[in-house]
């Protein structure tokens, strides 16, 4: 019975074990953490690393740029950092998790509205949004998406901006969570990316430009993880990701060039 | 007796005792670790405590006060359906209790969108109540909803099976000296099930308490309005450390002091020597 017991053992830790020892020896892996806004963009640049680099298998991980930064924070492993904002690159810098400097710019973005397809609220413009019974949605503070967005609302008047804020009804973890509830109609208006508006999402939401005057850049930045288990591997992912192939498929999923 | 004669007899015995032995403690530690972890991380945070942060007295207030109604929403509708249940032997009964259980299984997240799918502003009913202007998303109905909606069944199973354990000469006698059903119910049934259903009532508040999946998704997060504790647990950890630890500990302190009560009221009728 009770080495039954210790067969099963020995099965599930198997099953579980630790995933670089029963992999074969010539396969190298590296694990990137990715701003959630990188998603559409970086799963093809992954998937053409891995093109070229036929022993190389690349994990990503999405999420907000300060959830990624908190991860790190808390010690955990990556191979790389893909920041949508300064801010949270230079949290992770200040954890001593990346070295000072080691980081650099790889894309920008622009901001943008988006409404649900049919537009219930009927918003026409950024000063569309502080109007009453506008239900808004924007990440919540530290995600990148928001200090860009606080940023526009900064260079407004402080009425605007109070009846602006007073339309918020929530605050989400990352800009995709921002969309999916615009995506799904359950808001009126939301702040995003313009490359977060993929061809997918082209029957639920809309896109409403933020003029080039009130709008800001997002500057992407990357940078090897001190502890990097292939320093070597991470260098070679950030030289392909500033390529002119590597710019090219982030200029297809809506991206700006590197600064 | 030699030593070779007795071995074949006790070994495997003893090493069977020892690997149980092991294999409990090594559960029992996996248990208690992280209860140690999170005390010691939060002892051993830097700083000033942040018990004065904002955010932590309103998602407090908050999660007390959606968790209040709550109870007593469950109360209300799940003592009669309990009842109603252990008294009445009706076609697909066992369906219907069936479906009645699911939430306990079914995973938060699916089950925020199955609120969503049903009063969402594109929902099933929130369609129709938006054209009555009435939202439920993003609001602390919606907070409310979504615990109701995971943990009423805890409840009604406790006082479905309370109420099935009194005897029903019971009611006949109180019918006998003249006493309507509700008179009945509530001078005879309810005083013995009190107990049982209080236990119940607390697994479901605990439960209600530490609902995160559907809020987040059905509620939303936005502080002082939706933003609980659960939810403020998660959103701080990359704000504020100590604002996360403060309201785990917290919070599991308000759970454990609810299950130490449900075992006390357990234990009152029963005592197993040990307590």
């Amino acid at each position: 019975m009770i080495f039954s017991v210790g067969r099963i053992l020995i099965i599930l830790l198997l099953l579980t074990g630790c995933n670089r020892g029963n992999r074969a020896d010539n396969q190298r892996e590296l694990t990137v953490f990715a701003a959630a806004s990188l998603t559409d963009a970086f799963l093809a640049l992954a998937e053409s690393f891995e093109a070229q680099n036929p022993d190389v298998q690349i994990i990503l991980n999405f999420a907000g740029s300060s959830q990624l930064a908190a991860q790190l924070r808390e010690g955990a492993p990556a191979d790389l950092f893909a920041s949508a904002n300064p801010a949270q690159m230079q949290a992770v810098i200040a954890a001593g998790q990346v070295e000072p400097g080691s980081e650099t710019e790889f894309a920008t973005n622009q901001l943008t509205l988006v409404v649900p397809q049919d537009n219930p609220a009927e918003i026409a413009a950024f000063e569309d949004l502080a109007r009453p019974n506008v239900g808004l949605i924007l990440a919540v503070e530290g995600v990148p998406i928001r200090q860009y967005t606080d940023q526009i609302l900064a260079s407004m008047p402080g009425e605007f901006q109070d009846s602006f804020y007073a339309n918020l009804l929530s605050e989400e973890d990352n800009v995709r969570q921002v969309l999916a509830k615009i995506a799904l109609g359950e808001a009126d208006a939301g702040i995003v990316y313009t490359s977060d508006i993929t061809p997918d999402l082209d029957q639920e939401v809309r896109e409403i430009a933020i003029p080039t005057g009130q709008n800001v850049v997002a500057a992407y930045s990357i940078a090897p993880l001190a502890d990097t288990a292939d320093s070597e591997l991470s260098q070679r992912f950030i030289n392909f990701v500033l390529s002119p192939a590597g710019q090219d498929i982030l200029m297809s999923w809506g991206f700006g060039p590197k600064p | 007796m030699s030593r070779g004669q007795m071995l074949p007899a006790l070994r495997p015995e003893k090493f069977r005792g020892w690997a149980a032995g092991g294999l409990a403690t090594a559960m029992v530690l996996f248990l208690l670790i992280p209860f140690i972890g999170l005390i010691w991380r939060t002892l051993t945070l830097d700083g000033d405590a942040a018990l004065n942060e904002p955010s932590i007295f309103s998602s407090l207030i908050l999660s007390l006060g959606t968790t209040a109604i709550t109870v007593a929403l469950i109360v209300l509708f799940g003592t009669p359906l309990a009842f109603f249940l252990a008294r009445n032997q009706f076609p697909f009964k066992r369906l219907v209790t069936l479906l009645i259980d699911i939430p306990i299984v079914m995973p938060p997240v699916v089950a925020g969108l199955a609120l969503l799918s049903a009063f969402g502003r594109r929902g099933l009913i929130g369609q129709t109540l938006a054209n009555l202007d009435i939202t439920i998303t993003f609001t602390a109905a919606a907070v409310v909803l979504a615990q109701l909606f995971v943990s009423s069944p805890f409840y009604i199973r406790a006082a479905q099976s309370s109420f099935e354990s009194l005897p029903r000469e019971y009611e006949d006698a109180a019918a006998v000296d003249g006493a309507d059903r509700w008179t009945t119910f509530w001078y005879v049934i309810l005083p013995q099930s009190a107990r049982a259903l209080l236990a119940g009532l607390i697994l479901s508040w605990a439960r209600a308490l530490g609902e995160f999946g559907a809020t987040i998704l059905f509620a939303g997060n936005l502080q002082g309005r939706t933003q609980t504790m659960p939810l403020l647990v998660y959103g701080a950890l990359e704000r504020d450390l100590r604002v996360t630890f403060i309201t785990a500990l917290i919070l599991l302190g308000m759970a454990i002091a609810a299950f130490a009560l449900t075992r006390w009221l357990a234990g009152v009728d029963d005592t197993d020597g040990d307590s």
